[in-house]
């Protein structure tokens, strides 16, 4: 008979982000038939009675171990591969898995440098024969291929010379397109995101808290695209900190929690310490302690591995 | 193809800007001796030309052409010495400042450079004006003009040949449909011009003219002055066939009562080194006159020499 602690190790090493290798190793490894019978009689949600009296994997339950096995294995993946082909490809995914999923494109075109966008779109001609703003284009309508395909094609000047005129007069066109509802149906709106450089927003989100007395980001929550915009260009460590919260949650979606390994693959090299940062100051608890909470096995290793690196 | 002709044997670099210290040199300049040189040389020369004289005579060359030379003289001598990618930046800034809805240089830029090239002028513009290409157009540019010419000076197109016959057709159907219905500035208009490949967009063209009989420039003439279609109408033409557009952006700065130099000017010192060759060719079929013939009847001094010396006529 398997023990009760034993099952619940092996019940903790299956759910969470990855796999406990060792404890399958250690424990399964050594059961006779019958404790590993005993086991699939004892967790109806894994296994099922089928009716020829034997008890059968659930196919659901299959294929999520699948990916948990498969986390490792994606991240060593994405964490070898040159940044440029990393964000074609997520790009190319996320515009494949539809609407909840825009958001990382969103992420990809706002967090990267110019350079690094270019780089990206480079990419996506030699891996898909086609150029990441027409894939785009064709894939998403409305007011929000505007601002998408916009965003992509940006080639920001990154330089710090601004002038602060025109950041206060946009700041109040922003505050009153907000004021006035659907922002992102207007064509001001996209033009000042979509154009302007890093430092320019900077300032105009300098001038919006004057106006507003609020955050731009916190006007736009009735707003996804814009709000995610706004973060992605001016705040990226706080982004990316919110994404990884959620990321870390229990019994979150396929989509959530493969955040993990996106963002610590494509931030270890660039602002991992200042995520880090962020997240500590805003739960309390330090991110590789609710890794170490959360993740199991190797993959949990690679990614403390990662965020370790560069202090 | 380029129409620059190169002399049999190409003075050493410090001996080409000796040459052109001594044509500034004095009283007034050897308008001659500059297009002797500059006007025979191709753009990794004349790069080569510029930093020597700068390192050599502590002077940018051409803050002394711009001293030294007047005019249409000077401007196409400047335009022609600067780096192509920088030249565009200008050309592109000087549109974005002066716009007006007849004005097509960003057009031209946007769609007759090769994606690479494209990029190019974009860091350049960087460098230059501290401020991104798609910025300045997006704040001086405004209702469906911008709605265009936004996502066009944006694009990287993918340069491969690769067609999709398929989405021509089905492209081809979605421009004729939005065109029929007068929606000129719908935003599928806008995406096929602005981010298909010019390989895909060529095949899109014959396919709509295959299937609905006329070229997609005629269904986009309905209205003679409205400008937002001529830009439609020059987009397409400069994606698809840009030594006919530039041929006839040629034949009307001729033909125009008093010559307009700015476009003359800035054909023959964008194109020479890429298809001016085309381009003069398609000018005599069209014209029945020799381009050169054209220009020596329409300028004269030192701007009509420069400009032969350009298109390889004779000896200029």
């Amino acid at each position: 008979m398997a023990l009760p602690d034993e099952l619940e190790a092996l019940n903790k090493a299956f759910s969470g982000h990855g796999i406990h290798e060792q404890t399958l190793i250690s424990i399964l490894g050594k059961w006779h038939p019958e404790q590993r019978k005993s086991f699939r009689k004892g967790n109806p949600n894994l296994f099922i009675e089928d009716e020829r009296n034997f008890e059968r994997w659930d196919d659901h339950h299959v294929r999520l171990l699948k990916h948990e096995f498969m986390r490792f294995k994606n991240a060593v993946v994405l964490w070898t591969m040159h940044p440029w082909e990393r964000d074609a490809r997520l790009a190319k995914e996320a515009l494949k898995k539809g609407p909840q999923s825009y958001g990382i494109i969103i992420e990809i075109a706002c967090t990267r440098s110019a350079e690094e966008l270019l780089g990206a779109r480079r990419a996506y001609h030699s891996l898909f024969d086609q150029s990441m703003e027409e894939d785009v284009a064709q894939h998403i309508n409305g007011c929000e291929r505007k601002l998408l395909v916009a965003l992509v094609s940006a080639y920001r000047y990154e330089g710090s010379k601004l002038r602060d005129d025109a950041a206060k007069s946009e700041a109040k066109t922003l505050f009153d397109a907000i004021t006035n509802d659907k922002p992102i149906e207007d064509d001001e709106v996209i033009r000042i995101l979509t154009t302007r450089s890093k430092p320019h927003l900077q300032a105009i989100y300098k001038h919006y808290k004057e106006i507003s007395g609020m955050n731009i980001e916190e006007d736009l929550d009735a707003d996804l695209r814009l709000k995610e915009t706004v973060q992605c260009l001016c705040t990226p460590q706080q982004y990316f900190s919110q994404v990884l919260d959620m990321a870390l949650q229990k019994d979150v979606d396929k989509s959530t929690k493969k955040a993990l390994t996106r963002v610590i693959v494509t931030r270890a090299d660039t602002d991992m310490k200042e995520i880090k940062d962020d997240y500590h100051n805003q739960h309390g608890v330090s991110l590789s302690k609710k890794i170490e909470d959360t993740a199991h096995g190797n993959y949990k290793d690679f990614l403390l591995t990662l965020i370790a690196r560069g202090g | 193809m380029s129409t620059l002709t190169l002399p049999e044997t190409i003075p050493s670099v410090p001996e080409d800007c000796e040459q052109l210290r001594k044509a500034f040199e004095g009283w007034g300049t050897n308008e001659g001796l500059v297009i002797s040189i500059l006007g025979h040389r191709n753009a990794a020369q004349r790069k080569l030309i510029r930093q020597t004289y700068a390192e050599t005579y502590g002077e940018d060359l051409l803050k002394a052409l711009n001293k030294e030379l007047t005019n249409d003289f000077e401007r196409v001598v400047v335009l022609w010495t600067l780096d192509p990618a920088e030249r565009d930046a200008l050309l592109a800034n000087e549109a974005t400042k002066r716009w007006t809805s007849s004005n097509q240089v960003l057009v031209e830029i946007a769609c007759t450079r090769s994606s690479h090239d494209l990029l190019l002028v974009r860091q350049a513009y960087h460098a230059r004006y501290k401020k991104s290409l798609e910025e300045d157009v997006a704040y001086h540019t405004t209702g469906d003009f911008c709605k265009l010419l936004v996502p066009l000076v944006s694009s990287y197109r993918y340069e491969g040949d690769e067609v999709n016959m398929t989405l021509a057709k089905s492209e081809a159907k979605i421009l004729h449909e939005k065109i029929s219905e007068k929606a000129y500035n719908h935003e599928d208009i806008i995406r096929i011009l602005a981010t298909r490949s010019k390989a895909q967009i060529n095949a899109t063209l014959n396919h709509y003219k295959n299937e609905f009989g006329n070229d997609i420039n005629k269904d986009l003439k309905t209205d003679p002055k409205d400008e937002f279609l001529a830009i439609l109408r020059a987009t397409v033409k400069c994606l698809n066939r840009p030594e006919k557009y530039f041929e006839k952006i040629l034949r009307l700065a001729i033909n125009k009562r008093g010559t307009d130099e700015g476009a003359l000017t800035r054909v023959i010192a964008t194109r020479a080194e890429v298809d001016m060759k085309f381009i003069r060719d398609e000018y005599h079929r069209r014209s029945s006159v020799p381009l050169d013939r054209a220009i020596v009847k329409d300028t004269n001094g030192d701007y009509e020499n420069m400009l032969l010396a350009l298109i390889g006529h004779g000896d200029a």
